[in-house]
């Protein structure tokens, strides 16, 4: 750990001039990646500004029946939060199956969103890492890649994203909303996260800027959800894949679907080609199966995770079958 | 006293904090070292410079190799350990040690480390036993054993056995991970040192000190009160306890270091990675004709450890025709040392998942299996007697607790509601009876209390606890009333609390210090006119709460207080030793057995494995504290399951780097992962392993528990895993 010098900020300007006035600042929410990767010499802000005290920690319905999750909020009181249960029960699912109570009780939803990357050698900083040293190569890639991505990867980086949260996210297209000295803008919680075409940037925040929000709207889709998280034990795990599937089934047809693959990709994964195969049809294994098919048709397995696409097929088909089929 | 369920006398110190463990020791004006690993596997370290270290305000040294004092870096022991000192630039493996930085905090020291700036030249490390630099060789021995035997002729009874299995069996490297790393805290006081270090052995640790640093063995102290957890891996010394010490002399202050998680990962011993080849030739009754069990080692290019994974195969059952061998693979890694039941618990995953192989091959039932190769004596010493051997019960109370008998014949058979496999595994345990040489001091004073010293360890285990109730029973005074302290080269020299033996080898020496101390009281008594047992003889008295009565007529009597009092002396103590010679072999054979059952859920569409149910079922001698052994063999299943499941040290066979050398990817069970623990303690009465009738019981636990789950995830899957651990696209 280098030493840096730390700030709380009141108010977001406040917090943004701090930031300012540094070289290679941070905020600092929850603490739980960014204080690891502190440790690890892999982060190395010269100054570390604490945004807990910023009134960013509301969930709320918005008059316009929008959810409202304060980027502050922490991951338990998001998971916990009835409205939130029933607009989108595969959110309330994906925070409880993450990580552990006393991370979930610590950890915020906006750092969950921007937290990087578990890949071991871009936490070991005597590996080279495009990610962490642009331009040093992937020692993921011939190494060991067990849990890299076998999907949207490139020669440069085959990491994964490995926020559960990020790919419930997919189902209820969100909205983030940033807010920097420049000003206040939104961005559809879809694309913001980015494949590694440069594996430094995982985001497409940009710099200075805070997350002070997510909303979406509930809907029949949104309410039809659920969340399936295969991992090598049986909790405090990051997964090997998961799957969030979104089912809106009227007169016994799938009206629309959504699909959101994790420990995939570099970002959240989202399947329009599985979603293309299930609007309009009528609910059935085969459907569903057919679905798993073309959503890891373009998968492209590492040396030693083969096992993953059938694993993210069979916890898509588990998954629509639970949101499609109920027994 | 002795079996009851004392709760842990150290219990409160221990969780109100009280209990100072070695790091925690404050000698005045201390300082922090943090060591310096290399990133490299083999090769030289090209340049060293500390000078930005060097400048961070609060930054006493640096040292390197280019100017650490000069020590005996081979002369550890046990075993024949070679530490990596900062003696010259060779790097032997990943992580070694190459520089050390003494600060006024252990933050300073820590962010310092981070800017000694090294360069290697580095050299293409061999990473896997495979791999064209490796070299075999075939050691002295194996863990103390005999790395080779032979009885019968194999080749021949293999050959006509009209029934084989020829498998070969991998389990992985494991990194023991304590909940307290390793740590120390040196003192010197002119050229007297006193180490405060997690320590398994403070008399090993002191002769290996002593040894590197040309002190007599008098001039080391080393201080072991609490230890969270050891698992062998704080039985043989390590190079931070001794760097620790060269720090504070340099820099004329007591020094403290405590290893970072990853650095746990590095030169401190760790289970090697086996191969082994499992031949087994049967009748088509399934009775054994002919074993062979040939196993490949994982070992470092500079010291000798090999784990002796076929010694099980030797002893645990009857087989007429067998061989067993062990080899070492050399390459370029650390050398790995003992790590709970170091040998049995590797090797019961080979042979006991080969007679599960042979049970479905022959179609016998996995328990009737056993029984049918059953051994009354130990075919591994000519057909010695056992002192004791209880394993028939262990299966029958196993099984039955189980309900072994509605287990299905037929794989994948039985599914749960929701749709998982469900799976029924068994398998057999054992560890054999070790006991070394200790002894012990009891001191009985006027107050009535006792305080009984020997200087053992307690890692966890309960150790004053146990030793605590040995002396209470042995003295006659309650076990309120009676200190146990330990841990200290003052005290008594004490067996390691490593190989299962430390209960068995200390208690005796306390049961006798116990006994010769109320002895000296009884005779102080008979030989005093005043004493109502003036004139008695020993055998007719009784000894319990501080008193000592005739047996006939309890109410003629006196207590210590009363006989110290009138003495005119404050105590009364008495030194007692028991001793051992390990390597004289006794009448006996002398082994713990258990027996494992259970049951496991797999989901066909992920290959993930869950434990639904656990029971196992040990004999071990004569149980101390029955709260203790039931926790202990816990320990020893769960770390089974850990072993089948979950752990494995995953190198990078570029680098030769560990890779997961941390917690989130270096995996073990959670709670989530284990279900509720069925311990069954069959009672053994055993009059000849010792005079106290005690087995070690701090391995046995372990062994065959991974097995038994593999077996089970075979029952439920029809998939046998052959290379541990038992990962999801193992099964998919
Ligand atoms: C052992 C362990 C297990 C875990 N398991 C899981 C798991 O199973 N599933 C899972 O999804 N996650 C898991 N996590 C990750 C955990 O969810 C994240 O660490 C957590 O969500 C990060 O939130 P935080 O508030 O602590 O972020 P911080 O560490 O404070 O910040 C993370 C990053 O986001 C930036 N940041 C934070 N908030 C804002 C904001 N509002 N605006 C702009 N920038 C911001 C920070 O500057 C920093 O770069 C695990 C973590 C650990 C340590
Ligand atoms: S996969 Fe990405 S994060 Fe991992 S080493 Fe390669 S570049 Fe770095």
């Amino acid at each position: 750990m280098r030493p840096f010098s730390y700030a709380r900020a009141r108010t977001e300007q406040d917090a943004f001039s701090t930031l300012a006035q540094t070289a290679r600042g941070a905020y600092l929410a929850g603490g739980t990646n960014l204080i690891d990767l502190i440790k690890l010499e892999v982060a190395k802000p010269d100054a570390v500004i604490d945004i807990n005290a910023l009134p960013l920690a509301a969930i709320e319905t918005t008059p316009s029946g929008e959810l409202r999750i304060g980027a502050l909020a922490r991951m338990s009181d998001t998971a916990d939060h009835p409205a939130l249960r029933s607009a989108a029960p595969a959110i309330s699912q994906a925070l409880n199956l993450s990580a552990s109570a006393q991370l979930r009780n610590m950890a915020t939803i906006g750092g969950n969103v921007l937290q990087r990357t578990r890949c071991v050698y871009f936490r070991d900083i005597s590996q080279p890492c495009n990610k962490r040293r642009p331009g040093s190569g992937c020692s993921a890639i011939g190494g060991d890649d067990r849990k890299m991505a076998i999907l949207g990867a490139n020669d440069r980086c085959i990491a994964v994203h490995p926020s559960d949260f990020a790919v419930a996210m997919l189902l209820v297209d969100a909205t983030i909303h940033l807010r920097g000295p420049a000003g206040e803008r939104t961005v559809p919680f879809l694309g913001f996260h980015r494949l590694p075409d440069d594996p430094s940037r995982d985001t497409n925040i940009q710099p200075g800027e805070l997350i002070t929000a997510l909303t979406f709207m509930p809907s029949a889709l949104t309410r039809s959800s659920t969340y399936i998280k295969v991992r090598d034990r049986a909790s405090y795990e990051f997964a090997l894949v998961s799957v969030a599937a979104a089912l809106e089934v009227t007169g016994g047809t799938i009206r629309d679907a959504r699909i959101g693959l994790g420990g995939v990709a570099h970002a959240p994964w989202r399947s329009r080609e599985a979603e293309a195969v299930l609007i309009g049809k009528v609910p059935s294994r085969d459907l569903f199966t057919a679905a798993a098919e073309a959503g890891l048709q373009a998968a492209v397995p590492q040396r030693l995770n083969r096992f993953k696409i059938r694993m993210a097929k069979n916890a898509m088909i588990r998954a629509l079958t639970s949101v499609g089929m109920p027994a | 006293m002795i079996g009851a369920p004392l709760a842990r006398v150290d219990g409160r110190a221990k969780v109100t904090g009280a209990a100072r463990y070695s790091y925690e020791e404050q000698p005045a004006h201390v300082a922090y070292a943090v060591i310096v690993t290399s990133t490299i596997a083999v090769g030289r370290i090209a340049s060293i410079d500390g000078t930005e270290a060097l400048s961070r305000r609060g930054v006493l040294a640096v040292l390197t190799h280019d100017n650490a004092p000069r020590v005996r870096q081979d002369a550890a022991s046990p075993g024949d350990r070679k530490l990596r000192l900062l003696q010259d630039d060779r790097v032997l493996y990943d992580r070694q040690p190459v520089a050390l930085v003494v600060a006024e905090s252990f933050e300073v020291a820590t962010e310092a480390a981070a800017r000694v700036r090294v360069t290697y030249a580095a050299e293409t490390p061999a990473t896997t036993m495979n791999a064209p630099g490796a070299v075999t060789y075939e050691p002295p021995e194996a863990n103390q054993n005999p790395a080779d035997s032979a009885r019968g002729s194999f080749d021949s009874a293999f050959a006509a056995a009209p029934v084989r299995i020829d498998q070969t069996y991998v389990t992985p490297t494991e990194f023991h991970n304590p909940m307290e790393p390793h740590a120390t805290t040196a003192a010197w006081d002119g050229n007297r040192l006193t180490l405060y270090d997690a320590s398994q052995g403070v008399f090993d640790r002191r002769k290996s000190i002593a040894a590197i640093f040309g002190l007599p063995e008098s001039g080391v102290r080393v201080v072991t009160k609490f230890v969270g957890g050891g698992f062998g891996s704080k039985g043989g010394t390590n190079a931070h306890t001794a760097l620790a010490a060269m720090a504070a002399r340099l820099v004329g202050r007591p020094v403290k270091i405590v290893l970072t998680r990853p650095d746990m990962f590095g030169g401190h011993g760790y289970r090697p990675r086996t191969e082994q080849h499992l031949r087994i030739g049967a009748d088509t009754s399934g009775r054994l004709l002919a074993l062979a069990h040939d196993v490949r080692s994982q070992a470092s290019r500079f010291e000798n450890f090999i784990e002796n994974s076929a010694v099980i195969s030797r002893m645990l059952y009857a087989v007429p025709n067998q061989v067993t061998t062990h080899r070492g693979v050399r390459y370029d890694v650390a050398t790995p040392t003992f790590m709970r039941a170091p040998g049995e618990s590797s090797g019961s995953f080979a042979l006991e998942s080969a007679m599960d192989e042979l049970a479905y091959a022959t179609g016998v039932d996995p328990l009737a299996l056993r029984l049918l190769n059953y051994t009354e004596t130990d075919p591994d010493q000519h057909g010695k007697p056992f002192s004791s051997k209880s394993l028939r019960r262990c299966y029958a109370e196993g099984a039955a607790r189980f309900g072994w008998s509605q287990r299905p014949p037929q794989v994948r058979a039985t599914r749960t509601a929701d749709g998982l496999l469900v799976g029924y595994g068994m398998a057999s345990s054992t560890y054999p009876a070790n006991r070394s040489s200790s002894a012990a001091m009891a001191t009985v004073h006027s107050d009535g209390s006792a305080y009984v010293t020997s200087g053992a360890c307690d890692i966890g285990t309960g150790a004053y606890t146990a030793f605590t109730q040995i002396a209470a029973e042995a003295l006659g005074i309650d076990v309120a009333h009676v200190r146990f302290d330990l841990g200290d080269t003052l005290m008594p020299e004490a067996a390691r609390a490593g190989g299962s033996q430390q209960t068995a080898s200390v208690a005796n020496a306390v049961h006798l210090a116990g006994i010769a101390v109320r002895d000296k009281l009884a005779a102080a008594a008979v030989a005093d006119a005043a004493s109502p047992l003036h004139g008695r003889r020993l055998d007719d008295m009784t000894f319990a709460r501080g008193r000592i009565a005739l047996r006939e007529r309890p109410e003629l009597g006196e207590t210590y207080v009363a006989i110290l009092q009138r003495a005119g002396v404050s105590s009364m103590s008495a030194f007692a030793e028991a001793k051992h010679d390990r390597r004289v072999k006794g009448p006996y054979s002398t082994h713990a057995f258990g027996a494992h059952f259970a049951e496991v859920h797999v989901d066909p569409d992920f290959g993930t494995v869950r434990l639904a149910r656990m029971v196992s079922a040990f004999a071990a001698g004569r149980i101390v504290n029955s709260r203790m052994a039931r926790s202990q063999y816990m320990g020893g299943v769960v770390w089974g399951v850990s072993m089948a499941l979950h752990e494995e040290g995953r190198i990078d066979e570029r680098s030769g780097r560990y890779m997961n050398a941390n917690l989130e990817n270096y995996l073990v069970p959670v709670n989530a992962d284990i279900p509720e623990i069925d311990i069954v303690l069959v009672d053994e009465e055993d009059p000849h392993v010792n005079p106290l009738g005690i087995k070690g019981i701090g391995e046995i636990g372990i062994v065959g528990m991974n097995a038994a789950v593999a077996n089970a995830v075979f029952h439920a899957t029809e998939k046998r895993v052959r290379d541990l651990p038992i990962r999801p696209e193992k099964l998919l």
